[in-house]
């Protein structure tokens, strides 16, 4: 049979995908052919940069194939070997015991079965389900769709996941510029043309652009850096760590002690105050509580001091003249901090209050008047080219948890009250009772961050305890923290049934009671725009072009695994809502009704789509208005950016910020009226030494100070110990003559030295906590006393296999990662600030 | 006139991103090509790899990523060794080895300096690179790798056309050969290949502050630069030959001179320099 070109899309790009004789043979970029819309061009500075006319991908993508036929993938339904529904259920052997394949029928009898009877004994709330982020693309099928459709209709427990990536935003900025419905970073619209016309500096503060934008997007804008750079534009990096980016293409690294960030910050304050070169027009018109800011950072307050570069350098252990050069040259040039909004995250915004920073970096934006020309926030550099937004077309979080609901007759809705939180799902299990605070993504009010939550519910309310868990796809023992609890949660007697559907075997597979096969994305039928989340993300995009995909069924389904809809669709007509959950509907035709629904059949038809698998949205015509984000702020104009989940505008709000004053806040009026007391977020954003790091009591014990940022070569665990071609890039895992594919850890050669530790050796590195080994890296890119070790190892490889606290060969940095969070209240995960140490390992 | 294909790779323009060598692993690894190259074992061979190099001492750090390939050499090391015609050079300047009259020629391996020439030792055979020749040969444009690039740091195309990408690279540009010693002549060229440097910090010490404006100087082994120390004080001088014998030179008004000699037998980083007042 002649080779086929089809199309798909995945979490790091839209791809052609070769098939030949029922077998993909190549994975490629899509290229676009004549009939396709032309490129977008910019002119700046008199130069004209206009993209390559085709898509790019996240280089982890590049692995697909080998992903798709691993021998890592799960083949067959598999049972627990000593696991019996009717009898002893062995909790304490999970993750020890093996499996034996089972029947999809006997797979399915057992489910039912088994929440059958949990519903009956317990309730609908004793049963928790989670999926994990970013392991396939599709509007329909990824986690948002069939996932969160089944378990809402069916009533369940929700596991609110924490804002992982953006923790410092979510539970701060938000009460510095609002922007909630963003989880607290700022919209990106025409930033990319904004940028090339007038910045001339860009500031990455814990950002590495090159490393952690592969993702949706693939790497299209990695090329603008390159333009910025051609421009002439300095680039200056603040992080512990001499990143990818940093290493290769910045002018300046700086390089703060962990966790210290929001003290540089306020150090920048005190040089724009003294020096007097902050836009006093914008602090007196467009921000509230400056006076009371200025007098933190002169020492003016009661017990104060200033906050000088002399004094930051001391907390931060670096040059105090670095801090003062860095303020006049960003109080001189028009700079983009390329933080605070999607790809400009940042890890520095996931460690000890990191609350504190990300307002800090606000209050910074706004003191050089965000919004004016050049002078902005555009994450990593990464974001928002010439894009046509009047062009509909959904994204997967359009709908919150079920995207079928966009052209359903019924939209699912949860009526179980319960609720469980990603970062206390082994408390839930285990303990009596746990308490937090916040709904996880609090994306529709600042409000939502002070809901006091409780699990289980008391009876009366529905509530139940926590027995069952059914895991879609992922690992929370390589992503959560602390997570050496996961292990003590699955062998704990109150979990009384694990499921987890996955495509591959990944660090908590082998605890499972019940293992179903899953499909990956090119087994399986769907439609999406790429890199479009949708939702929280509406319209955020860091690609060159607006790439609608029909992704095609490529091969059928490998071993006897199934399509996660079709696993849906099977339980739901065992659980007796099968016509609720599919309204008699196969996948394609929910596919057409989405293609009805969007902009698509005004420029094409179904068939004609359906062939093509792609249509690529025509860049803006030339007339075309730019609405630059926070623009309309700086210019004191209503919202005019294309962020249609921007609840103010359109109303007598629409000029204002999303805060309860309508201005930037220094002093927080939500946490002045609810959280008065909160000494660790308080009302005046301000630094705090973090409370594990290099003066906490841990490290007397454990000296050495580890970050751990997301890394390049796997989004998540989906792409990690799946293909052994990663295996072979020595930055990514380094290979030792016993043929293990280790986990590198970057060290200072001083550190090394001092431990007797050379390049190359296996260590082990552990805390109270969890133990790794890995192998040692000797580097000039940390300094002194600083550990760089990337999270999300997908291979959890314990020496004691079903022990707790075993030692892992396989490189889960996050078994050593503390559980508390990044304050009282601001339940967040603070993972990059870790206290360690290193030794030499075996002989 | 037959075209001449070459590659011009801008290391400038590398993250070490790893797309080229996946793309590669993508498209050979248990993917035959029949008349072209038995399959790539699933690893162990690396066709095009990324040499990653860090230089310098912090917080002087300069990180780069070289990709390494075959370079289709105009006088190919390899074909000289080769019996029975087993290497060839296409029309097209595209070196291959023929997979069946290769066999058995494990001495093919060891005539490349590059080490880009793999063995097979489940077919018994060497095996290279050979710019997806049975790609562009079926109307694909470019080979893989150079498709998958996402920063252009890969120009593909004729040499012999003077209007094609890479031949107004070659022009302008003037990439070059990273060992000329070899006498392969390859067609694999680079630009912007990390050679030695020497930076540091100028401070003004009675103030505290980067020597922003200070003019700085390095001179000897007939190398001659001159910049003006940026607003962290900082200055580097890059593309510097290693083992040069230097001198640096730091002045600004109302400041006593600094002299310091350097020697590039690895990156300088100098550390702080601190101006004192006359």
């Amino acid at each position: 049979m002649a080779e086929e070109i089809l199309t798909s899309c995945t979490c790091g790009g839209a791809t052609f995908v070769h098939v030949k004789d029922g077998k993909i043979t190549k994975i490629r970029p899509i290229v676009f052919d004549d009939t396709d819309a032309p490129a977008w061009s910019i002119e700046a500075r008199g130069k004209v940069f206009t993209p390559p006319r085709q898509t790019s991908m996240g280089s982890f993508i590049v692995t697909q194939k080998a992903r798709i036929y691993s021998e890592n993938r799960i083949k067959y339904p598999m049972k627990r070997v000593d696991f019996d529904p009717n009898g002893e259920r062995n909790p304490q052997n999970r993750g020890k015991s093996g499996h034996v394949r089972i029947s999809w029928d006997e797979a399915f009898d057992l489910l039912e079965s088994e929440i059958k009877r949990i519903h009956k004994t317990y309730g609908k709330a004793a049963i928790t389900a989670s999926t994990s982020s970013h392991a396939d693309f599709g509007l329909l099928q990824y986690k948002m769709g069939a996932f969160g459709r089944f378990w809402n209709m069916l009533g369940y427990s929700q596991l609110m996941d924490n804002p992982d990536s953006w923790e410092g935003w979510h539970w701060g900025a938000t009460h510095a510029w609002g922007y909630y419905w963003k989880l607290g970073i700022s919209d990106n619209f025409d930033m990319l043309e904004e940028a090339l016309k007038h910045t001339e500096l860009l500031v990455f503060w814990g950002v590495d652009p090159n490393t952690s934008a592969g993702g949706y997007n693939g790497q299209d804008g990695t090329r603008w850096r390159l333009w910025c750079k051609e421009l002439g534009m300095k680039m200056v990096f603040i992080d512990p760590w001499c990143n990818f980016t940093a290493g290769t293409w910045g002018d300046k690294w700086i390089a703060p002690r962990p966790a210290t960030d929001a003290a540089m910050a306020e150090a920048i304050a005190w040089v724009w105050i003294t020096e007097d070169t902050y836009d006093h027009w914008f602090i007196e018109n467009k921000t509230q509580g400056f006076e009371e800011f200025k007098k933190h950072i002169l020492g003016e307050e009661e017990g104060g001091f200033p906050r000088t570069p002399e004094w930051a350098a001391g907390v931060c252990e670096i040059e105090a003249r670095d801090i003062y050069a860095l303020a006049r040259l960003w109080a001189k040039k028009k700079t983009m901090l390329c933080t605070a909004s999607i790809y400009g995250v940042s890890s520095a915004c996931r460690q000890p209050y990191g609350t504190e920073w990300a307002r800090l970096m606000v209050f910074l934006l706004s003191m050089r008047g965000l919004g004016a020309d050049g002078c902005n926030t555009w994450g990593g550099a990464s974001m928002a080219p010439p894009m046509d937004m009047s062009f509909r077309m959904f994204g997967y979080g359009d709908n919150g948890w079920d995207a079928f609901g966009l052209v359903a007759d019924e939209s699912a809705q949860n009526t179980v009250r319960q609720k469980t939180y990603r970062l206390l799902l082994p408390e839930c299990v285990m303990n009596d009772k746990t308490e937090w605070i916040g709904e996880g993504f609090c994306g529709h009010s600042l409000d939502q961050q002070r809901t006091q939550q409780v699990c289980p519910l008391p009876k009366e309310e529905g509530g139940a305890p926590i027995k069952m868990i059914y895991r879609q796809g992922g690992s929370y023992i390589s992503t959560m923290t602390d997570t050496n609890r996961w292990t003590r949660m699955f062998q704990h007697p109150n979990l009384e049934f694990f499921v987890t559907s996955d495509i591959h075997y990944q660090s908590e597979t082998k605890f499972a009671d019940l293992i179903l096969p899953a499909c990956s994305g090119f087994e399986r039928e769907d439609i999406c725009e790429m890199g479009a989340p949708g939702g929280y993300g509406a319209n955020d995009m860091g690609a060159n072009f607006r790439v609608c995909l029909y992704m095609k069924k490529c091969i059928e389904p490998l071993w006897e695994s199934k399509s996660d809809y079709d696993i849906y669709v099977e339980l739901s007509k065992r659980l007796g809502f099968h016509d609720r959950y599919t309204e008699g509907k196969t996948i394609q035709e929910w596919i057409r009704k989405i293609f009805d629904a969007s902009s698509l059949p005004e420029h094409i038809s179904f068939e004609e789509f359906k062939e093509k698998g792609y249509y690529i949205v025509p860049p803006p015509k030339p007339d075309f208005k730019r609405a630059v984000s926070n623009k309309w702020y700086y210019e004191d104009r209503e919202c005019d950016v294309a962020d249609h989940k921007n609840p103010l505008k359109g109303t007598d709000r629409a000029k204002m910020m999303g805060t309860p004053s309508g201005k930037i806040e220094f002093v927080s009026t939500f946490l002045t009226k609810y959280f008065p007391d909160d000494k660790e977020r308080p009302l005046l954003g301000q630094f705090m030494e973090p409370w594990e790091g290099k003066f906490s009591p841990e490290a007397e014990k454990y000296p050495l100070v580890m970050v751990t940022p997301h890394m390049r070569f796997s989004y998540h665990t989906h792409h990690d110990n799946k293909s052994p071609w990663l295996d072979e890039i020595p930055c990514h895992r380094i290979k030792k003559a016993d043929g293990y594919a280790y986990w590198p850890v970057r060290i200072s050669h001083e550190d090394a030295r001092d431990r007797g530790i050379k390049h190359g050796d296996l260590v082990k590195l552990h805390n109270d906590r969890g133990a790794i080994l890995a192998v040692a890296w000797l580097t000039e890119r940390v300094k002194k006393g600083v550990l760089l070790c990337y999270q999300a190892s997908a291979k959890y490889d314990p020496l004691e296999p079903g022990k707790a606290g075993s030692i892992d060969r396989g490189g889960c940095v996050n078994l050593m990662t503390p559980s508390r969070m990044v304050s009282k209240n601001a339940p967040g995960m603070a993972c990059n600030s870790v206290c360690v140490e290193i030794e030499k390992w075996g002989a | 006139m037959a075209k001449r294909y070459g590659i011009v790779i801008d290391v400038a323009r590398c993250t070490g991103c790893y797309a080229c060598f996946l793309a590669c692993k993508d498209e050979n690894c248990g993917e035959e090509h029949p008349g072209y190259t038995v399959a790539q074992p699933m690893t162990g061979q690396q066709w095009i790899n990324l040499v990653e190099v860090e230089r310098g001492t912090f917080p002087k750090v300069k990180l780069s990523h070289i990709p390494v390939t075959c370079g289709q050499c105009e006088n190919p090391a390899c074909m000289n060794q080769a019996e029975n015609g087993a290497v060839y050079q296409r029309e097209d300047g595209i070196v291959m080895i023929d997979p069946e009259k290769a066999v058995g020629q494990k001495q093919i391996v060891n005539t490349c300096p590059h080490r880009m020439i793999f063995w097979n030792d489940e077919k018994n055979v060497p095996q290279k690179c050979d710019m997806c020749a049975h790609l562009l040969d079926n109307g694909l444009s470019r080979p893989r790798c150079v498709e998958m690039c996402p920063t252009g740091c890969l120009t593909f195309g004729d040499l012999n056309d003077p209007d094609s990408e890479v031949s107004k690279l070659v022009a302008e540009k003037k990439p070059y050969v990273v060992h000329p010693e070899y006498g392969l002549e390859e067609k694999v060229l680079y630009l912007n290949v990390p050679k030695k440097f020497v930076a540091g910090t100028v401070v003004f010490k009675d103030t505290d502050q980067c020597a922003k404006g200070a003019r700085v100087t390095l001179k000897g082994d007939g190398f001659s630069g001159e910049m003006i120390a940026d607003e962290f004080g900082d200055f580097w001088f890059e593309g510097l030959d290693a083992r040069m014998n230097l001198v640096l030179e730091i002045e600004a008004d109302g400041y006593q001179k600094i002299s310091k000699t350097v020697r590039t037998l690895s990156d300088v980083n100098t550390g702080d320099l601190f101006l004192e007042k006359k």
